[in-house]
């Protein structure tokens, strides 16, 4: 009885729960804010490091390359799939099939699958760097040395996402069209000059711009946020877990969220 | 000359420091004991900027670092430093010789590839190593990885070295071998030095001054060989490793 009362007299309340939870919200996006901003800084008043900046392009693209065309090209097979089947049971033929998948893929799942695949692999792996680098006093060592962390960690690594990710993202649109056009070929007999004459005569240079404008969104948000994970590691290689995991999760979240949003805005401004 | 007053700092609810004043005089090495927790890195961390004390001033060469806020004057003030870490902190991505002129690239960017090179070796030579510069830090021992982050720290000539735990990890004879280049470096260099650590050996070797600090409070400072005969009993306890004494340290965390 007496155990239990202690219990409940050192748990803190619900209120002083929520209230310590939003403080803690409060004081991240403080940091987060402070990043971008300091981030905005030092690329305004320093050199770009570019000898990090292409290692940076480098490990993310070699890191994200296969499996993000990998990825789209069986998203464009299993769209090609459901589509052309679907159409043949409506209208005995899988017509538009081509249509279908390139606009699919170049203003919709190319962008996000690529981005997805690319938090997974490449933001993950930022959030473990700069958290290791955080716990083993790396990123103070920078500080001692006259050096911000921010001008030699963050920005290349934000340059890198905003350079490699649209040209991933190319690749995963040409594979996944590729893709419709294999099993559309294979599965639902559509001759190819038929199926690439429906991604043609529909899609133009304006829907590929819609997918591409997209990515850069995304860039922003998957580098920034594993990148501030890292940053603000706490706790040993138990705190690099969690950062790395959190780096993951809302870079996701976020991609698919500001996907929404950009949408919106590009349909508003019509550009479709 | 270093010139700190009433430097205050805690984190949450833990007070750390609770107003240390401390001047250390050019040239001087100026070492802080005390035991776990007493709050000497965290001193020693605001020295250098990476701690924002809560208040007091910590004044070097008329710059006082807990006035500065932009990033420019901070770096700057940085730059009069060399820092030691305990664990070295050595960039894990980069080879010896790119770890020990890393500053340097930044302060000098006008010096030719070849000139850093050189500067890499002579700094390294100066620690006692030789022909490690292509090496990553994870290909060298504990003692070779503080004597490579000494070098870093020294390569860009600061006027003032700051070691956090210098021997500590390190067997006895690799212990004395840091202390011997810290007492080396500071005849060639001129260096002022602030040392933090609780090795006893090492402090009576490399000490010109000892400051004991507990709770966050400077209970006393003096020349080596007055800390030895020291009235003061928390002093006394700590320097001669004694449990039984004033100072209470947890056996166990329940207790």
């Amino acid at each position: 009885m007496s155990e239990a009362a202690t219990t409940t007299a050192e748990s803190p309340s619900l209120l002083e729960a929520m209230g310590g939870r939003a403080l803690n919200v409060a004081e991240s996006m403080g940091q987060f804010t402070m990043l971008v901003r300091s981030s905005l800084f030092w690329a305004i008043r320093a050199p770009i490091e570019w000898r990090q900046t292409v290692t940076q392009m480098l490990h993310i693209g070699v890191q994200s390359a296969p499996v993000s065309i990998l990825t789209s090209l069986f998203t464009g097979m299993v769209l090609a799939l459901e589509t052309g089947s679907s159409f043949i049971n409506l209208f005995n033929e899988p017509v538009f099939t081509g249509t279908i998948v390139s606009f699919a893929i170049t203003k919709e799942l190319g962008p996000v699958m690529t981005a997805v695949v690319v938090s997974g692999r490449a933001g993950a792996a930022i959030a473990a760097e700069l958290g290791t680098m955080k716990v083993t006093e790396q990123i103070d060592a920078l500080y001692t040395l006259g050096t911000d962390p921010v001008r030699y960690l963050v920005i290349p690594r934000v340059i890198a996402f905003l350079i490699v990710l649209p040209i991933l993202s190319i690749f995963s649109d040409f594979a996944g069209v590729f893709g419709g056009g294999l099993v559309g070929y294979l599965k639902l007999g559509i001759p190819p000059n038929i199926y690439w004459h429906e991604v043609f005569d529909h899609l133009d240079t304006e829907q590929f711009f819609h997918g591409l404008v997209k990515t850069f969104f995304f860039a922003f948000c998957i580098s920034f946020i594993s990148c501030f994970k890292g940053i603000f590691t706490r706790g040993g290689a138990e705190g690099v877990g969690r950062a790395t995991t959190e780096a993951v999760v809302y870079s996701m979240v976020s991609v698919l969220v500001a996907d929404y949003f950009i949408t919106a805005i590009l349909v508003a401004i019509g550009i479709t | 000359m270093i010139d700190a007053e009433g430097v205050k700092k805690q984190f949450g609810p833990r007070v750390i420091l609770r107003g240390v004043d401390v001047k250390v005089e050019t040239g001087e090495t100026f070492v802080l004991i005390g035991g776990s927790g007493s709050g000497k890195s965290t001193f020693l961390k605001s020295c250098i900027g990476l701690v924002r004390p809560d208040s007091g001033s910590i004044i070097v060469d008329s710059m006082d670092i807990t006035k500065l806020r932009d990033e420019e004057s901070i770096a700057k003030y940085r730059r009069k430093f060399g820092y030691l870490f305990q664990e070295a902190a050595l960039f894990d991505s980069l080879t010896v010789a790119d770890n020990v002129v890393f500053g340097l690239r930044y302060l000098r960017p006008d010096i030719s590839e070849t000139k850093y090179r050189a500067i890499a070796t002579d700094k390294l030579a100066l620690v006692g190593l030789k022909g490690i510069e292509d090496l990553k830090p994870s290909q060298l021992s504990g003692g070779m990885k503080k004597r490579v982050s000494l070098a870093r720290a020294i390569a860009a000539e600061p006027g003032y070295v700051l070691y956090d735990e210098p021997t500590t990890g390190l067997d006895p004879i690799m212990s004395d071998i840091i202390n011997d280049l810290i007492l080396d470096l500071k005849k060639k260099l001129g260096v002022t030095s602030i040392v933090v650590t609780h090795d006893m050996k090492s402090a009576f070797k490399i000490a010109d001054r000892i400051a004991m600090i507990y709770e966050g409070r400077i209970l006393q400072v003096g020349h080596p060989d007055v800390m030895k005969i020291t009235n003061n009993e928390m002093v006394r306890q700590f320097v001669e490793g004694r449990s039984e004494g004033p100072i209470k340290m947890k056996l166990k965390e329940y207790d």
